[in-house]
C-alpha cells in the first residue's frame, strides 16, 4: 500500500521563482532566503517520493471569474507551467500520477468532500515554486505531482478545519492505493502577506511563530483559527495559511521535526517552510 | 443562521476582501484583466488602450480607474488582485512597484520598510471587541 512519510511546507512566493530562474539566488537580498532551503535539498535527494501531492491555490491562472472550483484535482498525465503574464517559468513539465489521482478523487468523494476533477490545467507559480526551492533546477522534475488546488482567492474560503479534515480523508485515501509508493503531502502558501489596498506590507511575525510552534504540536487547535483572524492578523492574503492544514491533517498526530525556517521578507510576503515526517511510516 | 448578513471584514483598515458581492461587481473588470494572459491580447492592449478596454462591458468608472492605474479603486469596483496584477504585469511593473502605488510610498522607500520587516501589526490590526462587536 501507499504510505505517507513526510509532509512539507513552504511559501510560494512568485519572486522567489523569478530569483532562481534568473539567477539571482546568491545576490544580498536573497542569500539568506535561499540558505533555509539548503538542508532541504539535501534531505529530500535523500527521502525522494515516488509522488507529491501538492495542495496550493491557482492565481487566476488556470481558473478564471466564470468557475471557481473550492477544492479541485488534477487527474492529468501532465501539467504545463503557465504563462503569467511574462511567459511561463523555465521549468519542466510536471507530471501527474493518473491512477493515484483518480483513486483520491473517488474516495475523497465517498468521504463527503466533493472535489472538482480538473483534466486540463495550467499550473501556475503556487505550484512551481514550492518544486523550485527543493529540487533546484533539474531537466525534469524526479517524482510525480498530483495537484490539489484550494480556493483561496473569492472568500469565503473553506476553513482552517475543513482543510485539516480534508487532510485526514486524503491520508485514508492514499493509504488505501494498492501499490508501493512512498508519498509526501505539501502544504503551500503564506506566511503572513497582504497584497492589496492601503495596509499593503503587513507581516506579523508573531503570529506566524506562533502557527508554526502550534502547527507542530496542536493542529486541532490551529484548525479552529477563524478565517476572519487570518486577514486581520496575517493579512488578506495570509489566508493561504489553511492549506498548510491539509499537509497537517495528512500527517500522524505527533511529528518529527527534521527542518524549520522563517524569513522577512520575500518581496511582499514573510516566508515559512517546515519538513515534518511521520515517523511511524518510514 | 445568519451568515450573509454579517461582513465584519469591512472593518479592517486599508482591506478589502474579496468576497462574491465583489465578484458579481468585478466579474467584466476581472476577466479584462484576466484577458492579458495572452501575449496576443498584451499587444493589442499597448497599442491601443482605450479600444481595446471599449470592447469590455466594464462600468464607466471601472474604465477609468483602468485607465488611471488607481489600483485601490478598482479594488473597490469589485477587481480581484491576483486579476488586475495581469494590468501592472503588462506594464512591465512588479508587485512591489504595485504594492508601493497602493499605499502611496516610494518603490524604494516601500522595500525598505519591507526589509525591516514588513508594515507593523501594531495599528493595523483590529482588537477581537473591534472586530466582532458593535464597535464601527
Amino acid at each position: 500500500m501507499a504510505r505517507i512519510t513526510a509532509g512539507v511546507s513552504t511559501s510560494h512566493v512568485p519572486a522567489i521563482g523569478a530569483s532562481i530562474d534568473l539567477g539571482k539566488t546568491t545576490e544580498d537580498y536573497w542569500q539568506p532566503l535561499f540558505a533555509g532551503y539548503e538542508y532541504s535539498k539535501k534531505w529530500i535527494q535523500q527521502n525522494l517520493p515516488d509522488v507529491v501531492v501538492l495542495v496550493y491555490n491557482d492565481h487566476g491562472t488556470a481558473f478564471d471569474m466564470n468557475m471557481i472550483p473550492i477544492f479541485a484535482i488534477g487527474c492529468a498525465a501532465e501539467f504545463q507551467p503557465a504563462d503569467e503574464g511574462w511567459g511561463p517559468r523555465p521549468v519542466p513539465i510536471v507530471k501527474g500520477h493518473q491512477a493515484m489521482a483518480a483513486h483520491i478523487a473517488d474516495n475523497l468523494i465517498q468521504d463527503d468532500f466533493d472535489i472538482t476533477i480538473v483534466r486540463k490545467m495550467d499550473v501556475d507559480h503556487g505550484l512551481t515554486v514550492p518544486l523550485s526551492l527543493m529540487f533546484g533546477q533539474p531537466t525534469q522534475w524526479p517524482c510525480l505531482v498530483i495537484p490539489l488546488a484550494v480556493n483561496v482567492v473569492l472568500y469565503p474560503v473553506p476553513s482552517g478545519n475543513r482543510c485539516y479534515q480534508l487532510g485526514k480523508a486524503l491520508r485514508c485515501a492514499i493509504e488505501s492505493f494498492d501499490a508501493d509508493l512512498n508519498v509526501q503531502v505539501w502544504g503551500t502558501g503564506g506566511m503572513s502577506h497582504q497584497l492589496q489596498g492601503e495596509r499593503v506590507g503587513l507581516i506579523n511575525q508573531a503570529f506566524d511563530r506562533q502557527f508554526l510552534d502550534d502547527l507542530i504540536a496542536d493542529p486541532e487547535t490551529v484548525a479552529q483559527i477563524p478565517l476572519l483572524r487570518y486577514i486581520n492578523e496575517a493579512g488578506s492574503e495570509g489566508i493561504e495559511m489553511v492549506m498548510w492544514l491539509v499537509m497537517r491533517g495528512a500527517l500522524d498526530d505527533k511529528v518529527e521535526v527534521k527542518h524549520r525556517f522563517y524569513h522577512v521578507p520575500a518581496s511582499n510576503t514573510a516566508v515559512g517552510h517546515l519538513i515534518l515526517e511521520n515517523p511511524g511510516a518510514l | 443562521m445568519n451568515h450573509a448578513k454579517r461582513k465584519p471584514y469591512h472593518k479592517i483598515p486599508g482591506t478589502r476582501v474579496f468576497d462574491s458581492e465583489m465578484a458579481n461587481k468585478g466579474y467584466h473588470l476581472n476577466q479584462f484583466a484576466m484577458s492579458l494572459l495572452k501575449p496576443e491580447n498584451r499587444e493589442k492592449f499597448k497599442a491601443d488602450e482605450a479600444a481595446y478596454i471599449s470592447e469590455w462591458p466594464m462600468s464607466a468608472e471601472q474604465k477609468q480607474a483602468v485607465c488611471d492605474r488607481d489600483y485601490n479603486k478598482m479594488l473597490s469596483l469589485g477587481g480581484n488582485i491576483y486579476f488586475i496584477s495581469k494590468i501592472f504585469t503588462t506594464d512591465g511593473l512588479s508587485f512591489q512597484h504595485a504594492a508601493a502605488m497602493m499605499c502611496g510610498m516610494t518603490p524604494d522607500d516601500y522595500k525598505k520598510m519591507m526589509v525591516n520587516g514588513g508594515r507593523s501589526p501594531e495599528g493595523n490590526i483590529l482588537s477581537a471587541a473591534e472586530l466582532y462587536g458593535d464597535v464601527t
